[in-house]
């Protein structure tokens, strides 16, 4: 009797990660997370987020260096579609985390000494 | 999806105290990556892989936890469950540096800050945590359920905790609201947000270990009651 394999299971979490980062994205809460939230405590702000008065911790708060990027704030330069812009790029996310992080930890990872077990099958299986 | 998402803006935590946490984060990265190393192996390392993209994409997803205000997966309980202490903290760090490089989230002069707090301390936090609780807990699914939760809750709120840590540390501005104040509203919310980050922990640790337990790290050298199937001498037999 065969259970689940690694391979099956390292397939099916990625399909799920894919989905959630692919389609679920488009479903998250737009409103500001609970750090933001703090950060504007003492503050007041208009419709369109800016600080009108007040002293709080966003006060200082810079734009980010890069958010002209392609994917900059989960986007797509180019892409008008909100839906399809969320979703590529939460699907382009996934991959390159698993591209870094995956070969990241396959470079790391202890091998057998030498002459034992299978050959090594390459980069990893993902 | 313009949220902050957790992670420190550039600018907030003044340049000296960000540059110090830089250098804290890139030498708990090394030692990490030296102590991970005798974790990885040719079956931990494409499993960090898949809990990084995990990481990554529960942390798109924010749930609302009071009206206007939404928090969204950490991490860190979860992936020291799954793939132990040290590749934990790399997992979440190599989530913040692809977020801040290629989708703008969290700033890069604040990339030391956040792996500090959402890195290094959420996930210390949570393997405290877990150590006592699968030591005091029945070695069941529900042991290790109530173990993935509290966890989770008691790693976000600590991690919260050491932004505002960071802030009165290095903060440029003096609060309206008052520090002490503000604390308060962080650990408030950041309860909540445990609570949703708890529950998202659970359900996948839960899930893996029903399909395949030797894949938690944390069940390493136990045996989980009720998980495994008992070897079946007997087809058909008691389940």
């Amino acid at each position: 009797m065969k259970s689940t394999g690694r391979t099956g299971l390292l397939v099916g979490g990625l399909v799920v990660c894919l989905l959630l980062a692919g389609v679920v994205s488009n479903f998250a809460s737009g409103s500001p997370d609970g750090l933001e939230h703090a950060a504007q405590q003492g503050c007041t702000v208009d419709a369109a987020g800016e600080i009108v008065d007040g002293s709080c911790m966003a006060q200082r708060e810079r734009e980010h260096d890069l958010a002209g990027g392609l994917f900059a704030g989960y986007r797509i330069r180019g892409v008008d579609n909100q839906w399809l812009a969320t979703g590529l790029s939460g699907v382009a996310g996934v991959m390159v985390t698993l591209l870094v992080g995956g070969g990241l930890f396959w470079l790391l990872r202890r091998r057998r000494p030498a002459g034992t077990g299978p050959p090594a099958a390459g980069p990893a299986r993902e | 999806m313009d949220g902050l998402a957790l992670h420190i803006a550039d600018g907030v935590i003044g340049t000296p105290v960000a540059a110090g946490f830089a250098a804290l984060a890139v030498g708990v990265m090394a030692v990490c990556l030296a102590r991970g190393r005798a974790d990885l192996d040719d079956r931990l390392a494409p499993m960090a892989g898949l809990v990084a993209a995990f990481v990554f994409a529960a942390q798109m997803l924010n749930f609302p936890v009071l009206p206007g205000v939404s928090g969204h997966l950490v991490g860190g309980a979860l992936a020291a469950m799954l793939v132990g202490p040290w590749v934990a903290v790399l997992c979440v760090s190599v989530v913040l540096v692809v977020q801040a490089l290629v989708f703008a989230d969290g700033g890069l002069t604040a990339l030391g800050l956040n792996i500090t707090n959402l890195a290094l301390v959420s996930t210390a936090a949570a393997y405290l945590v877990i150590v006592v609780l699968l030591r005091v807990l029945p070695r069941t699914l529900t042991g290790l359920q109530v173990t993935a939760f509290v966890a989770s809750v008691v790693s976000v709120v600590v991690a919260a905790l050491a932004f505002v840590g960071q802030y009165w540390i290095g903060g440029g501005v003096e609060l309206t609201a008052g520090l002490g104040e503000v604390l308060g509203t962080i650990a408030g919310v950041h309860v909540l947000i445990g609570i949703g980050e708890g529950l998202i922990t659970a359900v996948t640790v839960v899930t893996v270990a029903r399909v395949r337990p030797d894949l938690v790290y944390v069940l390493r050298g136990s045996r989980l009651a009720g998980a495994a199937r008992p070897v079946p001498a007997t087809r058909g037999g008691a389940a």
